[in-house]
């Protein structure tokens, strides 16, 4: 395939989970609680995204191609869109834009605090991911910046473990796949450094 | 004190024809044609037939007139973990619960003079069923209305004659893993345990459900028999019951054990205590966009307030 398509089509993949949902809703394909259905989706999705995000550098590794980085902003803006999302329906569907309400509602339950605190963590990486925003901080800050995301990952994976009742399965298995990813990039920057070293 | 001597050849008390019965006689001829005629036709057809109506249900002053959640949401949202812990996995798994190859019993034991063993039928036979619409508040912050067929649990318990050390009302779930795929999995304790105090237990309001929307129980809410409880959170109905026990002690009930300081025995609907979970302020109706404010005791409060007068409501949750 020519590369000037695989953009796009990378694009249009990443937007297949919001048009399945927005489709679902629209044919009332979301069960009884549709709501809390696209919550807990647009959710998932934005944890998704982070972890394949997390994805990309390992990618660059295993294959010793650096193709993968073209996808890498996009993939993270599309975790934060999906994020965005999520972030919009408990604001507006849970809470009903109730200032009052939203506060006292992050003080009190510690899965929401949780989920806060990933969104402003969030929040930085995606206003800082412009090409002018690179060079306006240099490659260097944007980089150490950027680790905010591993961060990020971290805490969208306690937000959804928290968030369980008794079942952890599935959250067990998002925190595994981040362990792997982290653990990666650990054993990928000793390696290099002790090649560098002799 | 008279003391009925059972001689071999006595037909047992379950095995009377009741008047009824024996009047409904050409119903029942007329009901085997049809099922007959159903034997022949599509094979989803006979399933359907399971679900026979109850008709000529009385109505009680305890319903609400509020408007009913949809038979569809109902019966496809479910929280049943013996079945998986996904809402939708109980009407995927458990739409043909319980076998009817595997006779459905019900003991009822413990500190009371009178216990026993009962099949099903011969269980719910003494009583007359009921239609009570209730409001439905699950402690994960939704609600439904939901109209219940059953009698008054009172009335079970009168008969069993609880002695004067009976403090509590123990009740259990199945266990069977064949049946329900959800208990090879130890998500809870199994089998789930509920409890009530015996004045709860006692209360008009607290029912045995043995249909709902006139029809007989579905699998995924409790079939065949399940305890309903209007004014806690859901989770204290317990489904499904096998066992009912008369008990001293508190019982321990499985939410309880799986995580103490999330939920209490009572668990009575209170707006004032949260969840660390969940906002209990408020509740989203299933099919409502709204939320709107939860009710103390999830109204029903003129009721039931009086037996917590003097209780510390935040710490007895």
């Amino acid at each position: 395939m020519r590369l000037e398509y695989s953009k796009p089509l990378v694009f249009s993949l990443a937007l297949l989970p919001f048009c399945w949902l927005v489709y679902g809703l629209l044919t009332d394909q979301l069960g009884a609680n549709p709501i809390e259905t696209l919550t807990r989706e647009t959710g998932l999705w934005a944890l998704r995204f982070l972890l394949i995000t997390l994805c990309i550098s390992p990618l660059c590794w295993l294959t010793g191609m650096n193709h993968w980085l073209r996808f890498r902003r996009m993939l993270g803006l599309f975790a934060f869109f999906y994020a965005c999302l999520h972030m919009l329906l408990y604001l507006g569907l849970d809470q009903f834009f109730d200032v009052a309400e939203i506060i006292r509602d992050i003080k009190e339950r510690p899965f929401i605090t949780v989920g806060f605190i990933n969104f402003l963590l969030l929040l930085p990486l995606a206003l800082t991911s412009s090409n002018a925003m690179i060079k306006r901080l240099g490659g260097r800050r944007w980089r150490q910046l950027h680790r905010l995301s591993y961060l990020a990952a971290a805490t969208a994976c306690l937000h959804f473990l928290m968030l369980v009742k008794a079942d952890t399965r599935q959250p067990i298995i998002y925190i595994a796949l981040l362990a792997v990813l982290l653990v990666w990039r650990l054993i990928h920057h000793r390696r290099r450094q002790s090649a560098s070293a002799s | 004190m008279w003391i009925k001597k059972r001689h071999p050849w006595d037909l047992p008390e379950s095995e009377v024809t009741d008047h009824k019965t024996y009047l409904n006689r050409r119903k029942f001829i007329e009901g085997a044609i049809g099922v007959a005629a159903l034997s022949v036709m599509p094979f989803g057809k006979i399933n359907a037939a399971r679900g026979e109506d109850f008709d000529g249900l009385s109505s009680s002053e305890f319903s609400t007139d509020e408007r009913l959640t949809s038979f569809e949401s109902i019966t496809t949202y479910n929280n049943f973990y013996e079945f998986g812990t996904d809402k939708s996995a109980p009407s995927a798994l458990a739409a043909d619960f319980p076998d009817p190859a595997k006779p459905w019993q019900i003991t009822v034991d413990g500190e009371c003079d009178n216990p026993g063993v009962f099949d099903y039928q011969e269980f719910i036979q003494p009583y007359t069923l009921e239609e009570r619409i209730y409001r439905l508040r699950c402690v994960e912050g939704w609600s439904m209305v939901i109209p219940w067929v059953g009698f008054q649990l009172s009335e079970v318990l009168k008969k069993a004659q609880p002695n004067s050390r009976a403090k509590f009302v123990e009740f259990t779930t199945l266990y069977d893993p064949e049946q329900m795929p959800g208990q090879r999995r130890r998500v809870l304790q199994w089998p789930y345990k509920e409890g009530l105090r015996i004045d709860e237990a006692m209360h008009p309001l607290t029912i045995l459900a043995v249909g709902l929307y006139g029809k007989m129980m579905p699998g995924q809410n409790g079939a065949p028999i399940r305890l309903v409880v209007p004014w806690k959170y859901g989770f204290k109905s317990i489904k499904s019951i096998v066992r009912i026990r008369f008990t001293e002690k508190m019982p321990l009930t499985a939410w309880v054990e799986s995580a103490p300081h999330e939920y209490g025995f009572y668990s009575n609907v209170n707006p004032e205590v949260n969840h660390p979970r969940w906002s209990q302020r408020r509740e989203r109706r299933i099919g409502e966009l709204l939320k709107r404010e939860t009710l103390m005791f999830n109204g029903y409060g003129d009721h039931v307030a009086e037996m917590y007068s003097g209780m510390d409501l935040r710490k007895y949750f």
